[in-house]
């Protein structure tokens, strides 16, 4: 076989798992997510459907399939149409850099277990995670609706805002991994993981991630006893859908992000990397599943507050001292 | 082909912007922006500056224009009814802009840029560009930071309005 | 401080929240467990009969007139001994609210609840009642009560024979 088409082929394979992952991991993640939160209010959560609700997803998905598809006369209807699609594929894309296990040796040959190791996969991240914020707006706007307007402004500046601590928060782990790829910075991490080397960056990043992801306590884009359902209040059926399966994928791929800049992706002890890696992705995603039965929502003068008074001039503070220590250890060369 | 890549390119820029320009409902008129923003990035990666590329989409296309369309729709600058859902065939100018800048992604994903002819004799790493920004043109960086300071600071000052600059004063009646 | 109550209050909602996931649900599971209702639960609405087997109902309307829905109608007739029932009693169950005002105005203790709630069909209209469908074979919650022992008096009992009654004064021999 030429090696062009084995290369290709191995992309494929990874892709394929990817996306099958991705896809069946959000799909559970709801499940998991209603379960679990069923049980922290001593229910017992969708158990119907199939053995204790396993099939609960399946007829999640045929119902939403089934629904009629609702388009408001007044909504721009191509915007209308691509927004649900913007916001699930910018959730997918992100996938493609983030190392979910250590290189493995297939047909004698070393196979890295990411998709596609940019030099700038950090950037990547952010750079999709700023688009991600385009479906939910037009979405909003295209549905012409007042609820759906107000919850994409509110979507709008708040992920902006959080966006800038999310990024800031990084900009350490950059500094002490020197490098933007995502492969190097869990090398980096062989050691000890960054979320114990620097905490603040660590909470920080937590925390913007929780806003980002749109969900308890900052939902405020959806707060449904407020706006109805916010952007997508005028959304039904499978586009409804995207954006329902987007925000899991998201909640995923947060956690995974999480997993990668601070808790050492796949470096542990005893068990093999690929387990360590979902391991922790399944704890963070339990975080935010355990956040969501925990807290109220915020209001929206405190979620600026919070963003821009606290956690900006936190995660710049933090920038300057990580950079100022890495300085003193080891003293640039040139 | 890096050549053909980088014309393509500079004609989906030129086309977005020029609808850009002429749109009459604003959030059309960023739609067509970002696809701009879009080719631009690409082109800053053909010419061998990943991290500029990555920085125009975070930046422009994430942020600001992000920021424009939080104005836009604060202010309701949208005209009437009659803009309101144009049909498929009003869009095709963005599926085909969306579509070529797509086409000219996967393109440069299997060819390498640095190789053929009409490449960029040089490739910026984000070290390189760390090193030219705050080693070499580090004066510049600053007075232009400090330019945005400024700005930022008289936007603050005439944001305040007459009435609360004249409490400030002191001589509110 | 107050930085520190804020994050003791945090942790503390995250403990409880933690330790509410192992706790037993307190969730029923309906269709296969069931849950006892209590002896005066009121729901299905039910049209007893008197000890010896007939029609409690009288056909008085003052049920109908106490339903806060309007869910109750009927049409009353006389039998031949001057006894009078419902032609036909009908009950919409699918506005019925179940207040139990028909069962406090019924004179006669015909109408009555019973504790069966499982009340549901995918057709509304199965839910509108006839009498035959409402009509029991038993006195329900008062078994010894027949209003014509107490009432009724010269329709369907002889005057001066029913329960807790004297026979009937002679006017004349009354006069001193």
């Amino acid at each position: 076989m030429p090696e062009w088409l084995v290369t290709t082929i191995l992309i494929l394979v990874k892709l394929g798992f990817v996306f099958f992952l991705l896809l069946t991991g959000a799909a559970y993640m709801v499940l998991a997510e209603r379960k679990l939160l069923g049980r922290m209010q001593l229910r017992y959560g969708p158990n119907r459907v199939g053995p204790f609700g396993l099939l609960q997803p399946l007829a999640d998905a045929v119902k939403l399939v089934t629904k009629e598809d609702f388009i408001p006369s007044q909504a721009d209807k191509f915007l209308f149409f691509i927004a649900p699609g913007i916001a699930a594929v910018t959730a997918l894309l992100t996938f493609a850099v983030v190392p979910f296990g250590p290189p493995i040796r297939l047909f004698g040959r070393e196979v890295p277990l990411v998709i596609c190791d940019l030099n700038i996969g950090v950037l990547y991240f952010l750079g999709l995670s700023s688009l991600a914020v385009y479906g939910v707006t037009l979405g909003g706007w295209a549905s012409n609706s007042k609820y759906a307007l107000l919850g994409s402004i509110r979507a709008l500046s708040q992920l902006i805002s959080y966006e800038l601590s999310m990024g800031l928060a990084i900009v350490p782990v950059v500094l002490m991994a020197r490098s933007f790829s995502l492969t190097n910075i869990v090398n980096a991490q062989a050691g000890l993981p960054f979320a114990i080397l620097n905490p603040p960056a660590f909470l920080i990043f937590l925390v913007s991630v929780l806003a980002e992801s749109k969900r308890i306590p900052f939902d405020l884009p959806e707060a449904e006893n407020e706006i109805v359902a916010g952007f997508h209040t005028e959304y039904s059926g499978m586009r409804f859908g995207l954006f329902f399966v987007g925000e899991y994928i998201n909640v995923i791929i947060l956690s995974s992000m999480v997993t990668v800049l601070f808790l050492g992706g796949w470096h542990g002890p005893l068990l093999p990397g690929i387990v360590w890696f979902f391991l922790k992705v399944g704890f963070i995603s339990f975080l935010f599943i355990w956040t969501r039965g925990t807290l109220p929502r915020l209001r929206y003068d405190q979620l600026m507050h919070f963003g821009w008074k606290i956690l900006v001039p936190l995660a710049l503070v933090n920038v300057i001292v990580t950079g100022a220590i890495l300085l003193l250890l080891n003293p640039a060369k040139g | 082909m890096t050549a053909a890549i980088f014309y393509i390119l500079s004609a989906a820029a030129l086309l977005a912007t020029l609808m850009a320009i002429t749109r009459k409902n604003p959030v059309h008129a960023v739609i067509y922006l970002v696809h701009a923003f879009f080719a631009l990035a690409l082109i800053f990666f053909i010419l061998g500056a990943p991290l500029v590329a990555a920085w125009e989409v975070i930046i422009y296309a994430g942020a600001i224009m992000v920021l424009f369309l939080f104005i836009i729709m604060m202010l309701e600058l949208t005209p009437g009814e009659a803009a309101r859902g144009p049909g498929w065939q009003r869009w095709a100018p963005v599926i085909l802009l969306s579509g070529s800048i797509v086409v000219c992604t996967l393109l440069l994903m299997t060819a390498e840029p640095q190789a053929g002819p009409g490449g960029p004799n040089f490739y910026a790493s984000p070290r390189d560009f760390g090193y030219g920004l705050f080693k070499e043109y580090a004066l510049a960086v600053e007075i232009v930071s400090f330019q945005l300071l400024f700005a930022a600071v008289g936007a603050f000052y005439v944001g305040r309005g007459e009435r609360t600059r004249r409490r400030a004063r002191g001589d509110e009646r | 401080m107050n930085l520190y109550q804020d994050i003791k209050a945090t942790a503390q909602a995250y403990w409880i929240t933690l330790r509410n996931m192992f706790r037993k649900p307190v969730t029923i599971q309906y269709p296969e467990q069931k849950r006892v209702p209590f002896e005066r639960y009121r729901a299905r609405i039910v049209l007893t009969r008197d000890p010896d087997g007939g029609e409690r109902c009288v056909a008085c309307y003052l049920c109908s007139a106490a339903c806060p829905v309007d869910c109750i109608s009927m049409q009353a007739a006389e039998a031949e001994d001057g006894r009078r029932y419902a032609t036909w009693f009908r009950i919409n169950f699918t506005r019925c609210i179940f207040c139990g005002m028909c069962t406090e105005a019924c004179p006669t203790r015909a109408i009555q609840m019973t504790a069966d709630y499982e009340i549901c069909r995918r057709d509304p209209l199965t839910l509108v009642y006839e009498k035959e469908d409402l009509l029991i074979d038993g006195p329900g919650k008062e078994p010894d009560y027949n209003f014509y022992r107490h009432a009724g008096i010269g329709v369907v009992n002889p005057r001066g024979q029913g329960e807790e009654e004297r026979p009937p004064a002679d006017v004349r021999s009354l006069l001193p």
